[in-house]
């Protein structure tokens, strides 16, 4: 069992308190999901060739200012924003060749999410508990995708968190649970995947991002996932400008949805959703299994 | 806790009380009680579980899981949508829905009336053993799935598989079906289906015809062991 959230705001006036309407969203989540818990924000876009890089480092004594000192000596011009242990590193360096010079300095450091846009913090404990780590309430953006997880076929650790990301601005969670994820994963990674958590759900947050860079719909890709894909799953997906849910073709993990003038609000159960404004009047609804449904900020 | 029984009227707000205090009310003496009210439900899961006394319950607001689950004499009316497991295992009374019930609504149950106004997701009415359902709108896939006894009634279409492996529950639907599902087949309208169909209509307060609907029971090839069949799955 696991619990997914995600809100997207259509009122501009709400984006300040995108963190404050969300945060009970995922606490609401939190018995379906009690070991770790993770967020994926869509906030401010960075311009021209900036890229934001999440951050992670398990050690919390990590020394974030070496770092610091570090990346501006080797890459140039680059603006850090620490929270407990992660950091959001923007930069205009080539994505791929940071990680690689990551990966060289300072090894027990993990890139989360890469994007124009995406923020990512994942860890383990009560949602509760990593909400206040990371400040979640003080979020702002368009749109966010959130998890709590109760695993169930590997260790609780923060990489096994959710929301997994692939390329940039890509990210995905996942209720459920998939039977193939071995054959999966030796399928892309004969394509060049490169795997960074013994998660099912990696498996899928991969599979689907390299249908999307064929050029494939995100349903003519979740068309195939439904053939290649053995196991269970509501999947939330989220892009720089829009949110995806998909639930398996026998409907077995819950989702609902709520939809007013203001918002979009997503939810496993509805009891995630009660707190939001205006949501007595929504259009509430339980998505159609094997059904997409996608929401685009406007 | 509870404040004041007035007039045997009782009222809890679960914005301020615990689900443990409602359902242990529930649970205990209810002859000086006729009719209790539960405030911002807000989706809690298990609310009036397992009750057994003849009281009315509203539920003031969407429920979550399990709600009204093994159910006996009480009448339950959740004012909104229920979650997953609405009414499952009833033994009699009655339950009813005013918005949409979620997937497995009325699971198992040996008896009681379950009313869905709006529609119910996959797998209602699974392994239904002697209770009934009517269903406003439409019902999800693998519906009466392995229904053992007991009437579904759906007024609006059903999804794919409906009535999969069927022993004596039987299916009356007003619209259209995706698919059947193994052993069960669309068989002629007796008076007495006629009758059955009117009166559960006549009990959940819709006023469709009988001679709406089409009646859905099992082949019964499966009730037997065919050795002759191709074995290989």
């Amino acid at each position: 069992m696991c619990g997914i959230v995600g809100l997207l705001l259509k009122k501009q006036s709400l984006r300040p308190k995108l963190g404050e309407l969300m945060v009970p969203m995922l606490i609401g989540m939190t018995e379906r999901g009690p070991d770790s818990s993770g967020m994926a924000v869509f906030g401010s876009r960075e311009g021209g060739e900036r890229r934001k890089l999440s951050l992670y480092c398990a050690d919390e004594g990590f020394n974030w200012s070496h770092l610091e000192g570090s990346v501006l000596e080797h890459l140039g011009d680059a603006r850090f924003e620490v929270k407990a242990n992660h950091c959001i590193l923007s930069t205009a360096a080539e994505p791929a060749s940071v990680r690689v010079w990551l990966a060289t300095h300072f090894p027990t450091v993990h890139v989360l999410s890469v994007g124009r846009s995406i923020d990512l913090y994942k860890d383990v404990g009560l949602p509760s508990e990593v909400a206040d780590r990371y400040s979640f309430k003080g979020l702002t953006g368009t749109h966010l995708v959130g998890h709590t997880r109760m695993a169930t076929e590997s260790a609780v650790t923060p990489e096994n968190a959710h929301p997994y990301t692939a390329g940039e601005d890509w990210c995905l969670v996942h209720n459920g649970s998939l039977a193939n994820p071995g054959s999966l994963r030796r399928k892309l990674e004969k394509l060049g995947a490169r795997f960074e958590s013994d998660c099912d759900t990696e498996g899928a947050c991969r599979y689907i991002h390299w249908r999307l860079q064929m050029g494939e719909s995100l349903e003519t890709a979740l068309e195939h996932a439904f053939e290649d894909f053995d196991g269970f799953f509501t999947f939330l997906m989220g892009t720089e400008d829009k949110l995806a849910l998909v639930r398996d073709p026998f409907a077995c993990k819950p989702a609902i949805v709520a939809e007013t003038d203001d918002y979009v609000a997503i939810a496993s159960e509805f009891r995630s959703l009660a707190h939001l404004p205006g949501v007595k009047h929504a259009q509430l609804f339980e998505p159609k299994p094997a059904e997409v449904y996608t929401w685009s900020v406007q | 806790m509870v404040s004041a029984v007035k007039s045997g009227r009782v009222v809890f707000d679960l914005a301020k009380e615990s689900l443990r205090d409602v359902n242990q009310f529930l649970h205990g003496d209810l002859s000086a009680v006729t009719a209790v009210a539960v405030e911002n439900p807000d989706g809690a899961n298990s609310i009036a579980v397992g009750l057994n006394a003849p009281v009315h319950v509203d539920i003031n607001g969407h429920a979550g899981y399990y709600a009204a689950g093994m159910n006996q004499l009480a009448t339950v009316v959740v004012h909104g949508n229920a979650g997953t497991g609405c009414a499952e295992n009833m033994m009699s009374g009655r339950v009813e829905v005013t918005g949409f019930a979620s997937a497995g609504a009325g699971a198992s149950a040996h008896g009681g009336l379950l009313v869905i106004r709006g529609s119910a997701g996959l797998r209602c009415g699974i392994s239904l053993k002697g209770g009934n359902i009517v269903v406003g709108g439409d019902v999800g896939s693998f519906s009466a799935f392995m229904a053992q006894a007991g009437n579904l009634v759906i007024c609006g279409d059903a999804g794919d598989g409906l009535g999969d492996s069927l022993y004596e529950a039987v299916i009356y639907v007003r619209g259209q079906v995706r698919s059947l599902g193994a052993d069960a087949r669309i068989e002629p309208m007796t008076e007495a289906d006629h009758a059955t169909v009117d009166k559960l209509l006549a009990e959940a307060g819709i006023s469709h015809s009988s001679k709406e609907f089409k009646r859905i029971a099992s082949a019964k090839t499966l009730y037997h062991w065919n050795a002759d069949a191709n074995q290989t799955y």
